[in-house]
């Protein structure tokens, strides 16, 4: 088996591995790299707990070959946080109970983020809309949905 | 064990292709293979550079579309507005940031909704060896088809002639239960060269003659279209999988091209 050289950005630092012929990025991302934050739930692109964002926008890493991020810009969960600071959606996370057993939840927070880094202020439809690709086995997707809404500073079913 | 190739050009690609190659698009449905030991493909054959066929563009009453253009670049582009809605209807987001038109016009059933609507707008493929052929078909052979798709010409549709409806089981977003794409080009009201296709409804997107026939020369009202309603099941076999029977396919089916063809609940 072949191994080929790639470098990345992962959460602004440079990234270099070797990665096998065919393996996935998000493969890539826990075995090579050593970042746990993406999870494997199906590996077939139904459950989203693998969504990072390249360049900015969501994708879901198993069924990324690793070696198409050549020179790309990554983020995951593990970036979100500046050093003891959560990010907002973290925070609001955490404020809406929005996890439970947690294990949707790094995708469903990349998932947001892609959201609202473009749409500051969604509409609930647009938060529905962005993790339509995301299953939660857990809290049946209502405190999620309040969670994203309160990260961009408006108020959720509960509270508005 | 899958190698990857990593090519230049398509028709670098294309020489590649052999029995066990397959052409990476988006590879939302080929890495799902690879993750699962898909021992079909034993190659991978990918371009360096995919964007540099991933181009939307006008061409006088067409539009353009590379292969390697996402649904998410469609999404981007005001060139094709009367086609949002159907990229729009492909997956969730990361998908859509993936999932290429070429992949579109290669997956399996019950996928292909991108497709569907290429078919109703006349989509001629531009072939890795230059020449054109009809999707249609392309989608007839598809399963021995070696050639690469370069890019895809569709008509673009005057006004409200073009409509999509797609049918499925989760909400908002889920494989088709079966999709509609209709083109119904109008002179002085009356339906005038129609072309209707179904997803999910074969194995793979199809035209439906008989509705199209019935539609030539009506307008769209009840007494117009009843007769195209009725010819539905005539152009029809769809297959039986887990979100829905062959036999429940072809009972819903007119009930949802009204509903599209009388601008009815979704589009
Ligand atoms: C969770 C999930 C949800 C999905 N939902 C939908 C949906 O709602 N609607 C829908 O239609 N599809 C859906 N799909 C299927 C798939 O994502 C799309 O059909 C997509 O457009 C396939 O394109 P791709 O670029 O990812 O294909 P790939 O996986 O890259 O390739 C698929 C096939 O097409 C061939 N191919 C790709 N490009 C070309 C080309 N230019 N020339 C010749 N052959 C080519 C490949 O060799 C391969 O055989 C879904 C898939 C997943 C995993
Ligand atoms: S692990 Fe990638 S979508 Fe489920
Ligand atoms: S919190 Fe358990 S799957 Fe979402």
């Amino acid at each position: 088996m072949s191994k080929t050289p790639v470098q990345f950005s992962l959460n602004g630092s440079p990234a270099a591995v070797f990665v096998d012929d065919a393996q996935n990025l998000l493969d890539v991302l826990r075995r090579g790299v050593g970042d746990l934050s993406p999870k494997y739930g199906c590996g077939q692109g139904t459950c989203g707990s693998c969504t990072v964002l390249i360049d900015g926008e969501p994708h879901l890493s198993c069924l990324t070959l690793a070696e198409t991020v050549e020179g790309r810009a990554v983020e995951t969960t593990n970036g979100l946080a500046e050093g003891p600071q959560l990010h907002a959606l973290q925070e609001a996370f955490m404020e809406n109970f929005a996890a439970q057993c947690g294990y949707c939840t790094p995708g469903m927070l990349m998932a947001a983020k892609a959201l609202l880094d473009r749409t500051p202020r969604p509409s609930r439809e647009e938060v529905i809309e962005a993790i339509s690709g995301n299953i939660c086995r857990c809290t049946g997707y209502e405190p999620i949905i309040d969670a994203i809404l309160a990260a961009s500073g408006q108020p959720t079913r509960r509270t508005g | 064990m899958v190698t990857i190739t990593t090519v230049e050009t398509l028709q670098d690609a294309a020489a590649n292709k052999g029995q066990g190659t397959a052409f990476l698009g988006g590879g939302t449905l080929l890495m799902r293979g690879v993750n699962y030991g898909d021992q079909n493909v034993s190659r991978i054959v990918r371009l360096r550079q995919p964007e540099s066929l991933a181009g939307v563009s006008s061409e006088g009453e067409r539009v353009r579309l590379g292969a390697c253009a996402t649904m998410a670049t469609i999404l981007k582009s005001a060139d094709v507005a009367f086609l949002h809605a159907v990229a729009r209807a492909v997956g969730g987001p990361a998908i859509r940031n993936m999932a290429t038109v070429g992949g579109n016009v290669f997956a399996p059933h019950p996928y292909g909704d991108f497709a569907v609507a290429l078919l109703a707008l006349d989509a001629k493929l531009r072939m890795s060896d230059g020449s054109e052929l009809e999707l249609e078909r392309l989608l007839a052979a598809r399963e021995t088809e070696t050639r690469l798709i370069e890019s895809v010409s569709a008509m673009r549709p005057a006004g409200d002639d073009f409509r999509f409806l797609k049918v499925t089981r989760v909400k908002p977003r889920g494989a088709s239960v079966l999709s509609i794409a209709a083109w119904l080009p109008r002179r002085a009201g009356r339906i005038s060269g129609a072309r209707v296709a179904f997803g999910a409804m074969a194995p793979t997107p199809v035209r439906t003659p008989a509705v199209e026939a019935a539609l030539e020369g009506v307008s769209l009202d009840q007494n117009g279209i009843d007769r195209a309603l009725q010819s539905v099941a005539n152009d029809l076999n769809p297959p039986d999988d887990s979100l829905a029977s062959g036999w429940y396919r072809k009972e819903v089916a007119p009930v949802h091209l009204k509903r599209l063809l009388l601008g009815q609940g979704t589009r």
